[in-house]
C-alpha cells in the first residue's frame, strides 16, 4: 500500500500539550502519509489517549509548542467541529450516549453537516435510511440501532460498533481509533477489525491506538510507534508490536534511555 | 363557617360577588363552602414549607377579576394550530374559561362516554359528579378553594364500565390574553370506570400575551383495573400566572400515566396528588419544565402509596435557562400498610446559565419494611465531553448545543402517546430552543 511518493496526510511536529497545568504530551513527532496505517502502543498513562484528543481538538488541552499540519492546514487553529468537517475522525474510546436522539438521526444530521460543507448532496429521512442501511452491514449492525437513542444502553461492543459506523458514514480521510479493541469479545473485535480493513482506501489514513497487540492480528499496521512519558520513543514495523507483546515495554525504555 | 382567621383583601376580591352561578342547591353549598375557606386562608409566601422555593408576590400585585363571556366571537379557523387531528371530534373547548360548544365536537366518542360541559351535564349525571367533585382536591389550598367558590363551567368527562374510548379527549383551555387581567379558574372531573381505557390531553394555550391568572383544578378518578393516560400541557402566555392543582385517585390494579409538560406563564404552579387507594396500582409521572427568561415554574408532587403492592415511577426534568427558576418537590410517601410497594423517582436538571436556578428536593417517606425505593436528583450543565463528541461528529458549538438540549427534553416527549401532539411539541421544543440559542 505505501509507496515512498504517498501524499503526507498528516505531520506532527514536536506537540506538546497538558491540562490543568499538567503536560501529558511532550514533543511528539510523526508523519502519516495516504494509505498508511499506524499503530501507536503503550503502557497505561503514556499518553496516547491524549494525543488522540488533542489531534481531534478536545477543548480541554491546551497545545503549548509544536504544530500538526493536515492536509497542508495547521489543525491547531481549527476547532474540532472543522477539522472533522476537513476529514479528522475520532473513534471514542468512551462514546458519550445521548438519550432522547435517535441514531439515524444523529447520523443523518451529522452526515448533512459534512455534506453541505463538502457542497455534496443532503439526504432526506428515506433517501438516508437507504443509505445507512447499506453501511450497517460493513459492521454487521442490526437496522433497529438505528431507532434507539445514540448509544444509550448498548454493549461495550455496540457502542465500538456504532463508531466505526460512523466513520463509514463520515468517510474521513484521517481516522483515529482510540483504544477502539479494549473491552471488546473476539467476535466483537472481529467484526470491527473487518469493518474498519473495508473502509481503509489508498486515499486514507489511519491511526490506531492500543494498548493490546490483539487488535494487531486483525488490522495490519505499516508502522508501529511506542509512546512513553508523552513521547514516541520507539518506532518499528510490524514485527515491533509482536516483539512487545512477549517482552513488554521495560526493554523499550531502556533502550530509549540509553 | 364563619371562622375568620385573617381576610386577605387580594383574596376576598377574587371571590364570587353573587351567591351563585345557578346548578343545584349542594353545588351552591359547595361554593359558599370554598369561599368560606377561602376566607380562613392566607395568600402563601415562601414562609410557608409548601411554598418556600417560590415567589408569587408578584401575582398580588394585580387585581383579577372572572372573565366576562367572551367565547361567542371564535370560530374553528381561529384555534387552527390547537386542534389535534386524532380528537378532531372528541374535543372541549373553553375560552377563558367559558365553555365553547361551536368549537366543541363529541361526536367521534363512543356511546355511553360522557364528555360535556359540567354545567350542562350536571342534569343527567347528578348523582357521578356529586360523589366526585371536590373530594380529592385539598380544600386548604387556597387557589383550590377559589377554584371551588368559582365552580361553573368545566370539563366532565365519564366513561363507563370496560368501555375503551379509542381516540384521545382533547380538553382546550384557551385564554384570549386580552387587556383587562383576567382571572379563569378551569375544572376538570374525570371518572374512568371499571375497566375502562382512555387518553385525556388538558391543554392550556393563549391567544394573546396579556396577563391573566389561570387556576385550574382537575380531579380523576381511576376505577378498578382502569388504565388512563393523561398528557398535561402548560402553555399559557409568557406573561401570564398559572396556578394547576391535580388530584388523581387510583384503584385496585389501576394504571395512571401522566406527562406533564410546562413550557409557559411567567410564574407556574403545579401541584399533582396520586392516592393509590386500591392494591396493585400503577402509576408512571413524566414530567418536563422548560423555561427561560425569567419564568419561575415551581411542581409540587405528591404519590402516596397506601396499600399493598403499588408501583409508581416518576422521571421529572427541568431545563433552565436565562434567570429562570425550577423547582421540584416530589414526595412519596409508603405508608405503613403498603408492603411491596415499588417506587422509584428521579429528578434530572439542565442548567443552561449562570443566573438560572434549580431547586429540587425528592422526598421519601416510607413506614413499611418490606418495599423497593429508590430516589435520586442531578442539577448538570452541558458536559464538556459531550459537547465534544457531537463537535468531533461536525457539529457546530450552537448545533451541539442544541441537540444535547432537544435530547434531554425529547426524552420525555417521546413517552407522549399522542403521535400528531409528539410531533408538535418536537417542533415547538426546537423552535423554543433556536429562541434561546
Amino acid at each position: 500500500m505505501i509507496s515512498s511518493n504517498s501524499r503526507v496526510i498528516l505531520e506532527v511536529r514536536d506537540l506538546r500539550a497538558s491540562i490543568g497545568g499538567i503536560e501529558i504530551l511532550k514533543g511528539v513527532n510523526l508523519t502519516v502519509r495516504s494509505g498508511e496505517v499506524h499503530a501507536i502502543m503503550g503502557p497505561n498513562g503514556s499518553g496516547k489517549s491524549t494525543f488522540s484528543k488533542v489531534l481531534a481538538g478536545h477543548p480541554g488541552y491546551t497545545v503549548t509548542r509544536g504544530e500538526v499540519i493536515y492536509n497542508g492546514k495547521n489543525l491547531l487553529d481549527l476547532p474540532a467541529e472543522e477539522r472533522a468537517r476537513e476529514g479528522v475522525f475520532l473513534a471514542f474510546q468512551y462514546p458519550i450516549e445521548i438519550p432522547g436522539v435517535s441514531n439515524s438521526s444523529f447520523l443523518r444530521l451529522a452526515y448533512n453537516t459534512m455534506q453541505a460543507h463538502r457542497g455534496g448532496e443532503e439526504l432526506d429521512p428515506l433517501e438516508f435510511d437507504d443509505f445507512i442501511r447499506e453501511k450497517c452491514k460493513l459492521v454487521e449492525m442490526d437496522p433497529g440501532f438505528l431507532d434507539r437513542s445514540v448509544n444509550e444502553g448498548f454493549s461495550g461492543g455496540e457502542k465500538k460498533r456504532n463508531e466505526i459506523l460512523q466513520m463509514a458514514v463520515l468517510e474521513p480521510k484521517l481516522s483515529i481509533l482510540d483504544e477502539t479493541d479494549s473491552g471488546l469479545d473476539i467476535d466483537a473485535l472481529r467484526i470491527v477489525a473487518s469493518g474498519v480493513n473495508k473502509l481503509m482506501t489508498p486515499d486514507n489514513a489511519m491511526i490506531m491506538v492500543t494498548h493490546y497487540q490483539r487488535l494487531l492480528n486483525y488490522i495490519t499496521p505499516d508502522f508501529v510507534h511506542v509512546m512513553r512519558s508523552g513521547r514516541i520513543i520507539k518506532t518499528g514495523g510490524r514485527e515491533l508490536a509482536l516483539e512487545l507483546e512477549a517482552r513488554g515495554y521495560d526493554w523499550v525504555r531502556a533502550e530509549a534511555a540509553a | 363557617m364563619q371562622n375568620i382567621e385573617s381576610r386577605d383583601a387580594w383574596l376576598t376580591g377574587l371571590l364570587p360577588q353573587t351567591a351563585g352561578f345557578a346548578g343545584p342547591q349542594w353545588l351552591d353549598a359547595l361554593r359558599l363552602e370554598a369561599a368560606d375557606r377561602v376566607n380562613t386562608l392566607h395568600f402563601p409566601t415562601m414562609r410557608d414549607e409548601d411554598w418556600r422555593f417560590s415567589d408569587f408576590s408578584l401575582l398580588r400585585k394585580t387585581a383579577f377579576a372572572v372573565a366576562e363571556d367572551a367565547a361567542s366571537g371564535l370560530t374553528p379557523a381561529g384555534i387552527e394550530s390547537f386542534i389535534l387531528p386524532e380528537a378532531v371530534a372528541s374535543r372541549l373547548v373553553f375560552i377563558d374559561g367559558v365553555y365553547a360548544p361551536q368549537l366543541s365536537s363529541t361526536a367521534a366518542l363512543p356511546q355511553g362516554v360522557v364528555a360535556g360541559n359540567l354545567m350542562r351535564e350536571l342534569t343527567a349525571h347528578d348523582g357521578a359528579v356529586r360523589a366526585h367533585l371536590a373530594r380529592q382536591a385539598h380544600q386548604s389550598d387556597v387557589f383550590v378553594a377559589l377554584n371551588t367558590s368559582h365552580v361553573r363551567d368545566g370539563a366532565l368527562v365519564l366513561i363507563p364500565k370496560d368501555t375503551v374510548c379509542p381516540v384521545p379527549i382533547h380538553l382546550l383551555f384557551i385564554a384570549t390574553g386580552g387587556d383587562a387581567p383576567q382571572a379563569i379558574y378551569p375544572r376538570c372531573l374525570i371518572v374512568a370506570g371499571p375497566g375502562s381505557d382512555c387518553t385525556l390531553i388538558e391543554d392550556y394555550v393563549a391567544l394573546g400575551p396579556g396577563s391573566y391568572c389561570t387556576a385550574a383544578v382537575t380531579e380523576i378518578t381511576v376505577e378498578e383495573n382502569a388504565s388512563v393516560r393523561h398528557i398535561r400541557l402548560q402553555r399559557e402566555a409568557r406573561g401570564a400566572f398559572h396556578l394547576g392543582y391535580g388530584a388523581v385517585t387510583l384503584k385496585r390494579d389501576s394504571i395512571y400515566h401522566a406527562n406533564s409538560l410546562t413550557f409557559g406563564a411567567r410564574l407556574s404552579r403545579h401541584d399533582l396528588r396520586v392516592v393509590q387507594d386500591g392494591e396493585g396500582a400503577r402509576c408512571v409521572l413524566n414530567g418536563l419544565a422548560l423555561m427561560a427568561g425569567r419564568q419561575l415554574a415551581d411542581t409540587h408532587t405528591v404519590i402516596d402509596h397506601t396499600v399493598p403492592n403499588g408501583k409508581s415511577e416518576q422521571l421529572h426534568k427541568c431545563i433552565v435557562d436565562d434567570g429562570a427558576h425550577a423547582v421540584f418537590n416530589g414526595k412519596i410517601f409508603v405508608r405503613k400498610n403498603a408492603q411491596h410497594t415499588d417506587a422509584a423517582q428521579q429528578s434530572r436538571n439542565l442548567l443552561l446559565s449562570n443566573k438560572g436556578r434549580v431547586d429540587t428536593k425528592p422526598q421519601l417517606e416510607i413506614f413499611a419494611d418490606d418495599v423497593k425505593c429508590s430516589h435520586g436528583a442531578t442539577v448538570s450543565q452541558l458536559e464538556a465531553d459531550e459537547m465534544f463528541y457531537l463537535n468531533s461528529r461536525g457539529l457546530d458549538a450552537d448545533a451541539a448545543r442544541n441537540l444535547l438540549i432537544y435530547a434531554f427534553a425529547e426524552d420525555i416527549i417521546d413517552r407522549i402517546p399522542v403521535a400528531s401532539l409528539k410531533q408538535r411539541l418536537s417542533k415547538e421544543l426546537s423552535e423554543r430552543i433556536l429562541e434561546h440559542a
